[in-house]
């Protein structure tokens, strides 16, 4: 447990050295400057439009940290030979994998609270001195805690993302493993399509093979609560449960795959 | 031996700003030499609102802002563009006839901003204004206005601000007030909807079209309106229903004047000449009316310009 959690405050420490932390500067640059144009270009829809730049800014750059950098995770070590030095120490392969699993989380954590935290600052200063009467047009509030709820369904989708990263890091090349993890990334917001495509088809073997599919693959839609939030709609603390388990269980799914294939991998 | 670095790093700095001004001097004098080709076409690669949606898998709501604020500039660019045509600025040629190239990107942006984002209020609401403006003010299709506020209904079934905005659709654009009547009726109907839109549709239903019942719908959009621009334009509305009183009331003292005089008035000063009016009489944004050939009409250049057709009473028209 504690070399698991040394693992994950290395990999958070070698992130912070890789300057990956940089991102959030472009983040409150991009946020800081659309506030400024925006609100001469969308005739009173500057608060809706911060949020939804935000939100999908900080799904975007969440989602570039989790491939680019989840793919590296094993790969990295193998290239720069230090997984001999490290598999020589007391630690097993399942400590190193889940550890680096989670440094990255920790990582995508404090980008995404930092990110939440830089939203809600430019949402307050768009918001301030704003009559009741003008913010009446919104559909929610400027500094609704709601938005916290999409930010958390979004960091728990990209939780779910860099298990794949990892996974697919585990037997493949960092170039296959991108191209892969933004693949299932792709596919993971059209399962719900892949079912109702498989119910149009006449041959029922495709139709099983297809509804097998579409509930194999990774369900990430159900974390997109954001035009919900933005708009006002309730988003159930039940529903956040229900996606939360789904991912843990996936999650946990993708690793014990991962670490089964990493402890068998010859190194040689 | 320290300040080597400094100064190399300085060095290198003011030669790359040199280089930097230096190539945007360069386009700006290619740019003068060779000025680039206007781009007198607009384009909309995909029309598909469910193509969009899959092509931009989880960002559909960032997607639908870009698509809004493409709306709103190519509405206004549109605008502007026909009013430098008529070289009077504010405007636009009401005697030129509508084009089909005229705002023709309108509506497809609209439907796919709804189609990516079927709860965006604002699209809806000033979409379908943008729509039923007549020409040059817009494209003037009250049919796409209604279509879209319909669309809207269907994604958001309980906002009875959509069908007091196709009733509003119907009773300015089309002089529909039977139609406009049912829907300002059916939107009281609902949950959440103001007392006074009751009583709209029954003064919409007995004396629709007269300025009175203008009057007071105007009124009620500019009280309830959620947005600047909408107020603003409320109010601009009442302005012009005063106008119309006015010109009616000048023309009176214009009509009088010609049958003591025996001759129609050449211009104000007559009629201030023969105590008549105080002085030259000013619209309500301040614009001298026109008196040409002793019919007294507002100027061009006015605010105001161009008023609203005089819609007929429903009562006047045969029953539909």
């Amino acid at each position: 447990m504690k070399a698991t959690a040394w693992i994950a405050i290395n990999v958070f420490r070698e992130s912070v050295r890789d300057k990956v932390l940089y991102n959030l500067v472009f983040f409150a640059i991009l946020l800081i400057g659309a506030s400024y144009l925006i609100g001469q270009l969308t005739a009173g829809q500057d608060v809706k439009i911060i949020k939804d730049l935000g939100l999908a800014a900080t799904s975007i750059f969440g989602l570039f940290i989790a491939v680019f950098i989840g793919i590296g995770l094993v790969s990295k070590e193998v290239e720069r030979r230090s997984v001999y030095s490290l598999l020589a120490k007391p630690i097993h392969r399942y400590q190193l994998l889940i550890g680096k699993y989670c440094g990255l989380v920790l990582t995508l954590t404090v980008n995404v609270a930092v990110m939440a935290a830089a939203l809600y600052a430019v949402l307050a200063y768009m918001s301030w001195g704003v009559s009741a009467e003008a913010a009446r047009i919104w559909d929610a509030p400027a500094l609704d805690p709601a938005l916290l709820k999409a930010t958390f369904l979004l960091l728990v989708e990209l939780t779910v993302i860099t298990a794949i990263a990892l996974f697919f890091s585990t037997f493949s090349t960092p170039m296959l493993s991108a191209a892969l993890t933004v693949g299932m990334y792709l596919v993971g917001h059209f399962t719900n399509d892949l079912r109702n495509f498989a119910d149009l088809l006449d041959s029922r073997a495709v139709a099983g093979f297809m509804r097998v599919l579409s509930w194999a693959l990774p369900n990430l839609a159900q974390f997109d609560v954001r035009a919900d939030v933005v708009h006002g709609q309730p988003v159930a603390f039940g529903y956040m449960g229900l996606a939360s388990a789904y991912a843990a269980i996936y999650v946990a799914m993708l690793l014990m795959i991962s670490v089964l294939i990493f402890s068998r991998r010859d190194f040689k | 031996m320290r300040d080597r670095p400094v100064t190399v790093a300085v060095g290198v700095a003011i030669v790359a700003a040199l280089m930097a001004s230096a190539s945007a001097e360069l386009q700006a004098v290619r740019d003068r030499v060779y000025p680039p080709r206007a781009i007198d076409e607009d384009s909309l690669y995909i029309r598909s609102g469910p193509v969009l949606q899959r092509l931009t898998v989880a960002y559909n709501a960032l997607a639908a802002d870009v698509y809004w604020i493409r709306a709103i500039q190519y509405y206004g660019d549109g605008k502007r563009a026909l009013a430098s045509q008529a070289g009077v600025p504010g405007a636009p040629p009401m005697s030129a006839a509508p084009t089909s190239e005229a705002f023709a990107l309108l509506y497809p942006l609209l439907d796919l901003t709804t189609t990516l984002d079927p709860r965006f209020n604002i699209a809806y609401r000033f979409g379908a204004v943008f729509l039923a403006e007549p020409y040059p003010g817009g494209p003037g299709r009250p049919d796409l206005a209604v279509a879209l506020l319909e669309k809207g209904l269907r994604a958001r079934p309980d906002k009875w601000e959509y069908m007091e905005d196709i009733g509003f659709v119907h009773y300015w654009y089309d002089h529909d007030y039977r139609e406009a009547a049912d829907w300002f009726r059916k939107a009281s109907e609902l949950p959440g909807a103001p007392w006074w839109l009751r009583s709209l549709a029954a003064t919409t239903l007995i004396q629709g079209g007269d300025r009175q019942s203008s009057r007071v719908m105007w009124e009620a959009i500019r009280q309830s309106a959620e947005v600047d621009w909408l107020r603003q334009d409320a109010e601009r509305r009442l302005l012009q229903l005063q106008a119309l009183d006015q010109i009616d009331a000048l023309q009176r003292a214009v009509d009088d004047y010609a049958r003591r005089a025996g001759t129609p008035a050449p211009d104000w000063l007559a009629l201030i000449r023969a105590r008549v009016l105080p002085g030259t009489p000013v619209d309500p944004a301040n614009t001298p009316y026109l008196l040409t050939g002793g019919r007294v009409t507002l100027a061009q250049s006015s605010r105001l310009w161009p008023l609203p057709k005089e819609p007929t009473r429903l009562v006047d028209r045969p029953p539909s």
